[in-house]
């Protein structure tokens, strides 16, 4: 008797002649379970089908890309590079530089970092390292709340509630207090940078702590335990076993914020002050990258006009670009390519 | 230290509650009958709702789930089946980049490719905006179900003798559906709330238009539009539309997510 669990030794044996009545048993037999086998064409086509839906993510940039240089090049061809060192915006004239949106864009998202970063790194900290465990669900979903909230509802909770508050409460206490720094001088307005600082703030921080918090947990248990063994206090652990360990990360989640900051239309268009002009108070109306072009895209009269508020949509989607590359660079190499959840 | 953490978590928390309570206070108050079955009256008439825009809303969002959910689907199951390699690497970046790219920025592009041709503004343009928006998050979503789907199943499947088109699509998609779906609904609700994208492409519209290729209302800059006006009726309105932009958006989520876990759209 042979033993079944053993190989049988290979003969070459004759297959059975197609046509034959053995063949016919075989492939009557087996035909429903290989039906896939009958033809290629289906698979190849649904692959390729793939394949092309990934290209159209490509090609969507590459649109992108191109839709904004064409546009871009009767404003280029008229300014060149000065138009990003010109401060003068006159359509009557047609004379345009993006200095002062450039420079609304960049102020104003420093400053909602500045608020942001602290904030959310506190309440990452608090979820992941001291907040107990049934807490933690409902902390970082109320947190997130905060992101599904459309931009034009935070404009709008800006106009009438952040606005009278900086203005009645903030405002002059600030210019009293800090009103040296010439940071902080001027009429209190309510609507100006600072608002926009504010209301920016608010939206980045559901970003940056959920980021950090990702970043947070994958920093592993044992460092935690060694710096605590060494007699750390919890606060040393956290900053020598955790934060250190996941500063890259951390440094990513604060530029993706800031990447979502610099794009960031509605709610700073709606409290910023619409004026391009450059002013050292925060307490001055400005004008950003993005809200030139909120406010002024669909009345532009003349082909020039049109053009340099393109340039600017140009600028802004580098900026954007290149500041989102650098973020998920950098998380990337803390989570190790385990991409940090899209919540931008 | 304690103290100073839980501070920050109490600062953070402030501003969610304050505007869902502003929201939900000031909304209720404006909402009626009026609200949801007329249009926009003139300045100094009373009553007049913003029930075109619900409409337009919903329509744009229409075209824009019907371009961009297949096509994000489709990008997600070639991350996931066919992209293990440095092409899907790039895609992957690629869809991450466009993930940042400021709404404001696609709007522009959508004005090109649509509005410039058409020759007037339309829900078509406002759809293609949306759609470029969801696109890289459905596929991105897409992507991380489809690999928590184990690969033995798969193997299962091609074992049996089944093709590598019909797993994917039987098999390996239908495990992951409902992962799949909170995906697109991700994407949904983002791009649901979206202002900027719609100024130039969709417009807005005082009136009825049931047309795809007219200027259409929507609510989201039908808030936009009354809450920068100088009028109290209209902030009044405003109000009350953030309120049935919000109820809309999650009520649609919870819709689906029933769905998944009750209905027929349920996963094997």
């Amino acid at each position: 008797m042979s033993n079944q669990a053993l190989p049988r030794p290979r003969f070459n044996a004759p297959e059975p002649e197609r046509g034959t009545k053995a063949a016919l048993k075989i492939e009557t037999r087996t035909a429903p379970l290989l039906q896939g086998k009958v033809s290629e064409i289906p698979d190849a086509v649904f692959g390729w089908a793939m394949r092309l839906c990934g290209l159209a993510v490509v090609a969507l940039l590459a649109l992108i890309v191109y839709q904004l240089v064409v546009g871009s090049q009767l404003s280029w061809h008229a300014f060149g590079l000065k138009f990003f060192g010109n401060s003068d915006w006159n359509p009557v004239e047609d004379q345009y530089g993006a200095l002062p949106f450039m420079y609304g864009t960049i102020v104003s998202s420093l400053l909602s970092l500045v608020i942001a970063v602290p904030l959310s790194i506190g309440v990452a900290v608090f979820i992941t390292e001291m907040c107990p465990v049934s807490l933690r669900g409902i902390l970082s979903f109320t947190t997130e709340l905060l992101a599904a909230i459309p931009s034009v509802v935070y404009g709008l909770w800006a106009i009438f509630v952040l606005v009278p508050i900086l203005r009645i409460y903030v405002q002059p206490f600030l210019g009293k207090t800090l009103g040296w720094t010439g940071l902080f001088t001027g009429p209190p307005y309510g609507i100006g940078m600072l608002a926009a600082g504010v209301i920016l703030a608010i939206m980045v921080i559901p970003i940056i702590s959920s980021i950090t918090r990702e970043v947070l947990t994958v920093v592993p248990q044992h460092q935690r335990e060694a710096v605590l063994a060494l007699g750390a206090t919890r606060w040393e652990m956290i900053r020598m076993g955790v934060l250190r360990n996941a500063r890259a990360g951390i440094v990513g989640a604060i530029i993706l914020g800031l990447g979502r900051a610099l794009g960031e239309t509605m709610a700073v268009t709606m409290v910023i002050g619409n004026r391009p002009e450059i002013a050292k108070s925060l307490f001055a109306p400005g004008y950003t990258m993005a809200s030139v072009l909120a406010n002024e895209f669909t009345e532009a009269t003349g082909d020039l006009y049109l053009s340099a508020l393109i340039e600017i949509g140009l600028a802004l989607f580098f900026v954007t670009i290149v500041v989102n590359a650098l973020a998920r660079i950098l998380v990337w190499s803390v989570t190790r390519g385990q991409p940090a959840r899209n919540l931008a | 230290m304690t103290g100073v953490a839980i501070l920050t978590v109490a600062l953070v928390l402030l501003p969610l509650f304050a505007i869902f309570a502003y929201l939900v206070y000031k909304g209720i108050g404006s909402i009626n009958l009026a609200f949801l079955t007329q249009t926009p009256k003139p300045v100094g008439e009373p009553g007049g709702g913003m029930a075109n825009a619900i409409v337009g809303s919903m329509v744009i969002l229409g075209i824009a789930s019907l371009l961009g959910v297949p096509l994000g689907i489709g990008a997600g199951v070639f991350l996931s089946e066919y992209g293990r390699n440095r092409y899907g690497d790039i895609v992957r970046f690629v869809s991450d980049v466009l993930n940042g790219v400021p709404s404001i920025v696609i709007g522009i592009v959508a004005y090109g490719l649509v509005v410039m041709r058409q020759k007037h503004f339309s829900a078509l343009a406002g759809g293609v905006a949306l759609a470029i928006m969801m696109i890289p998050t459905i596929a991105r979503t897409t992507e991380q179900m489809l690999l928590l789907v184990p690969q033995a199943i798969r193997e299962a499947a091609y074992g049996l003798g089944v093709s590598r088109w019909r797993t994917t699509l039987s098999i390996t998609l239908r495990t992951a559906t409902s992962g799949v779906i909170t995906g697109v609904m991700l994407a949904f609700a983002r791009v649901a709330g979206e202002t900027a994208p719609l100024l130039f492409t969709a417009f807005g519209n005082q009136f009825w238009n049931w047309k795809t290729d007219q200027p259409t209302a929507a609510l989201s800059l039908q808030i936009f539009t009354y809450a920068i006006s100088p009028f109290d009726e209209w902030h009044k309105q405003a109000w009350a539309g953030s309120l049935v932009l919000i109820v809309l958006i999650v009520s649609a989520v919870a819709a689906v997510r029933l769905a998944v876990k009750h209905g027929t759209l349920s996963g094997a």
